[in-house]
């Protein structure tokens, strides 16, 4: 036991420094007050504005429009990519557009929002438009961004599967098409469904490369949180990143939940055998 | 064999990768109800030839024809021909029935036309009861059943097997060797089977195509090939052989050793160069003064049925299958009937196959890129 | 077979087409900006500007330093301790790890201030415990603990996954051939958990050094870094053609570290092989 206790203690120590801020914005979303350092009195107020706060509302469902859009694009795209990726076969020309994949990851956010702010400002100029940013580019970004995690969580999915399946498929009395949606589509649905998930979470959650590609007219939560953080910061903010937390708190731990459960259910069916 | 109607025509058939020649001018023609097995080490062109029946690969030039028809450009899910693997792609994600079933509700058949024949399928490689069994709990040789039974139910003209034994150990491997045997006499349907494993191909074949760098060295009965092998290559990849370079000095004899033999091969030119074969088993220990040649026994060994012994006749190491022990170092005779010599014409294999003077069995084998299951032997293609 | 490669390059072209336009073609748009003017000549302005900003490189580069090596002193314990524990823990301690991350930055950072101020949280119980005021918002303290606030699961999410994958055996096997428990971290865990420290630091490092919005809100916009510069060039002083010329510097700075980096790791794995 007393074994256990030096790293138990070190654990704890990491979450109360990982936890804390956290904590801070959930006990001050029920503040009496509209501070957000001073906690007087216990109120549910701020999640009442919360409902009545015409631009974070228009925020968040900029940011769920944008997020569903661009990981379905990235979905289509990056599931498309990988499979040519796949059967590419000259070794240089593979290595090549892996390379470029792997831009946007590896490039700091500030340095991928610049430079498509400046392709966009720069074909602006050509077309004399003076407010290109918007939706389409704010899209493009996105897209851009998620495309690398869609296509690097389904190329190893493509790799494990079979490469005569889809020609097996064929044999059978598939078209190529068919083949691949009832063969291929689900051996690497997994991989798929990974690579939208990150998509998605990573197009909500994107502050540095938004803020350089969007325009007034469109805007999502994090730029709009970045500006008021900028004057100051209400409440009511907090009292939709703690509403956030627990949904994310809630989403996670079913995962979690059935994550075990199948885990248990593979060491019977291992047991079996 | 009674003359079926040819099923399969391939009329010089190329192909290349990458400018690299792959198949050359291949010509072959399969009947109806055949066992036909292509024979050959990796890369001789044996998958490529099974693809380009399959419809998986076009060639770059030469007739591909169906019961008459030109097929050429028929994609593969239109073809009467159904292949089996070689690592039986089975679709992880569908169940053992629904793996059999997959082709037939292509086919848009009825339900219980469907389940009927999939049930019949089933107790034809003896797999009843495990319909619902997911892909990845079988084992190699269920697998290969399921394969086996998914490829049939579909009721092919001809079926395609690529290597299907390869991955299975020798135990199963010589189980489903007469297994697939009985399917296909069972069924009448023409399977075309690629293997580079010759005892197989020999105990299953009506037919062997013997490949080897993209062309065919011979096509015969398992007994032709073994007993007349055309060439250095085929009497050097089919069973054991002691090759030669001799002269035929006239038909019926031969001469070798700087000795003539009395042979039954005729039609060769005065004097022409030829490769001498006699196989391991055919030629008989006799007295010294009874004896043709004679030799001094370099190595015995014991091998159950017989000994395997190689004697040294002139600086020429004989491989000799024989019953009888003989001591290293003794001096024997050698005697060889005239109908066990086969005369072959030079050809490019000549003088590449010599005689035993640096065999080892193991050493062979673990020389032998194929003693692991082969992959594809295709070259990548751009 | 014409059919063949027909058919893929249908289904490359829609990727290739995007990543040159939208990954490929922004990047030319940098050097672009970079080396001309506002009337689009060609100058070496820009890049000679950029002597003004030594010290904003050099911090930013500190400070960076300091935060992954934090991180990496944080973390290393806690992915160790992490993959020794029961399956069940290992599970919640990776989701406690990554649930910050699903919540937005800025709010969690801005959070801090009411931590670290000078009437915030800490402060208010230094003074009651009779330690008196302690100055930590706006110093390069707190824009060091927001990287480390920020960044620490990317370092701990990688070191942990190759430590979850390596074969226990083989610390027995170290110790069966003598090694002590300090021989068996230095000569087998350590060396065989390299590839996650390495992704592990450029995952901190890369954001660190390019952040802006952390030293705004704990620096309190005293210490400005590279990312607050060139963020300026772009939102407030539109000096779009400098703020190429930093980017370009920044990246190729990053690319310089990888590289060396990349180099020094394989290097590592050379050694041990030998």
């Amino acid at each position: 036991m007393k074994k256990k206790a030096l790293p138990n203690l070190y654990i704890a120590l990491i979450m109360l420094f990982l936890y804390a801020p956290m904590a801070v914005m959930i006990v001050m979303s029920f503040n009496g007050t509209s501070s957000t350092s001073v906690l007087s009195g216990f109120s549910l107020k701020w999640y009442g504005e919360l409902l009545n706060d015409r631009v974070t509302l228009q925020a968040l469902s900029n940011t769920l429009i944008l997020a569903i859009t661009s990981s379905i694009l990235a979905l289509i795209i990056g599931t498309l990519a990988a499979v040519g990726i796949n059967a590419m076969r000259k070794k240089w020309v593979k290595n090549a557009v892996l390379t470029v994949t792997n831009i946007p990851m590896m490039n700091p956010e500030i340095v991928t929002g610049v430079s498509m702010m400046l392709l966009f400002v720069f074909v602006g100029h050509m077309v004399s438009s003076r407010d290109v940013l918007g939706f389409p580019t704010l899209l493009i970004a996105h897209v851009t961004f998620n495309l690398p995690y869609v296509i690097l969580s389904v190329l190893p999915k493509l790799k494990q599967t079979d490469k005569h399946l889809g020609e097996a498929a064929q044999d059978l009395g598939c078209t190529p098409l068919s083949a691949f949606f009832k063969v291929i589509l689900p051996n690497i649905s997994s991989g798929i469904i990974t690579g939208f998930i990150m998509a998605f979470t990573l197009s909500l959650d994107d502050f540095i490369i938004s803020y350089f590609v969007s325009g007034p007219k469109f805007q999502t939560l994090p730029i709009v949180i970045f500006s008021m953080t900028k004057k100051k910061v209400k409440p009511d903010m907090y009292a939709l990143s703690t509403l956030i937390f627990v949904t994310v708190l809630v989403l996670l731990i079913i995962m979690n939940v059935m994550q075990a459960r199948a885990e248990k259910k593979q060491k019977a069916i291992k047991q079996v055998k | 064999m009674e003359k079926d109607a040819v099923i399969i025509d391939l009329k010089n058939i190329s192909v290349s990768f990458d400018g690299q020649p792959i198949l050359r001018n291949i010509d072959l023609y399969i009947r109806d109800g055949e066992f036909v097995t292509l024979l050959g080490p990796s890369g001789c062109g044996k998958t490529t030839t099974l693809r380009i029946i399959a419809g998986f690969l076009e060639p770059d030039s030469g007739e591909v024809i169906f019961e008459g028809k030109l097929i050429n450009g028929v994609p593969a899910h239109k073809r009467q021909v159904n292949t089996i693997f070689q690592r039986y792609a089975l679709f992880p994600h569908l169940n053992v029935y629904e793996n059999i079933a997959f082709g037939l509700k292509l086919q848009k058949k009825s339900k219980d036309e469907i389940r009927s024949t999939a049930e019949e399928m089933l107790a034809l490689v003896n797999l009843k009861g495990f319909e619902k069994r997911n892909i990845a709990s079988l084992s190699g040789g269920q697998q290969q059943r399921v394969a086996i039974a998914r490829a049939l139910a579909v009721k092919p003209r001809v079926l395609l097997l690529d290597e299907p034994l390869g991955a299975l150990d020798l135990k199963l491997r010589k189980d489903m060797q007469v297994e697939l045997k009985n399917i296909q006499q069972r069924l009448g349907i023409t399977f075309i089977y690629v293997t580079h494993d010759q005892e197989e191909a020999l105990s299953m074949s009506d037919t062997i195509v013997v490949m080897d760098n993209g062309e065919i060295q011979q096509i015969g009965t398992p007994t032709d090939i073994y007993n007349e092998p055309k060439n250095a290559f085929v009497a050097d990849f089919i069973g054991e052989s002691n090759i030669l370079d001799g002269i035929m000095h006239a038909d019926f004899s031969v001469e070798f050793h700087g000795i003539k033999f009395q042979c039954v091969d005729k039609g060769f030119g005065k004097d022409e160069p030829v490769d001498v074969v006699v196989r391991p088993e055919d030629v008989d220990i006799v007295p010294v003064e009874e004896g043709m040649l004679k030799g001094t026994v370099t190595s015995v060994t014991f091998k159950g049925v017989h000994y395997e012994i190689i004697v040294d006749v002139d600086g020429f190491k004989w491989m000799i299958q024989t019953t009888d022990f003989t001591e290293v170092g003794s001096v024997i005779g050698i005697s060889i009937k005239p109908d066990e010599i086969q005369v072959m014409k030079k050809s490019e294999y000549s003088g590449l196959y010599g005689d035993y003077s640096s065999f080892s069995e193991e050493f062979d084998e673990l020389s032998d890129p194929e003693a692991t299951p082969e992959d594809e032997e295709e070259p990548v293609e751009a | 077979m014409n059919k063949q490669s027909l058919t893929s390059k249908l289904i490359n072209a829609p990727y290739i087409i995007w990543s040159v336009l939208f990954i490929l073609a922004p990047l030319v748009m940098v050097v672009y900006y970079a080396f001309t003017d506002r009337s689009g000549n060609f100058t070496w302005d820009n890049i000679t500007a950029l002597t003004a900003y030594k010290e904003t490189f050099g911090r930013s580069i500190w400070y960076a330093v300091l935060a992954t090596l934090i991180c990496l002193l944080l973390s290393y314990p806690l992915a160790y301790i992490m993959s020794r524990s029961s399956a069940s823990k290992q599970r919640t301690l990776m989701m406690l790890i990554m649930l910050p991350m699903w919540m937005n930055f800025l709010i969690r950072t801005y959070s801090w201030i009411t931590i670290l101020a000078n009437t915030g949280i800490l402060n208010t119980i230094f003074k009651a415990i009779g330690i008196g005021q302690v100055q930590m918002i706006n110093t390069p303290g707190a824009v060091i603990l927001g990287m480390v606030y920020n960044f620490l699961p990317y370092m701990v999410l990688p070191i942990y996954s190759v430590m979850s994958k390596l074969d226990y055996s083989l610390v027995e096997a170290a110790q069966d051939l003598g090694c002590n428990s300090r021989g068996v971290l230095r000569k087998v865990i350590f060396p065989m958990s390299l590839p996650g420290v390495i992704s592990g630091i450029t995952m901190v490092f890369v954001p660190s050094v390019s952040t802006f919005y952390i030293s705004q809100k704990l620096g309190g916009g005293k210490f400005l870094l590279v990312g607050d510069s060139i963020e300026m060039q772009f939102q407030s002083a539109y000096n779009y053609n400098l703020g190429a010329s930093l980017s370009l510097v920044l990246m190729l700075m990053i690319i310089v570290c990888m590289l060396v980096m990349n180099r020094f790791a394989d290097k590592e794995e050379g050694a041990m092989i030998i």
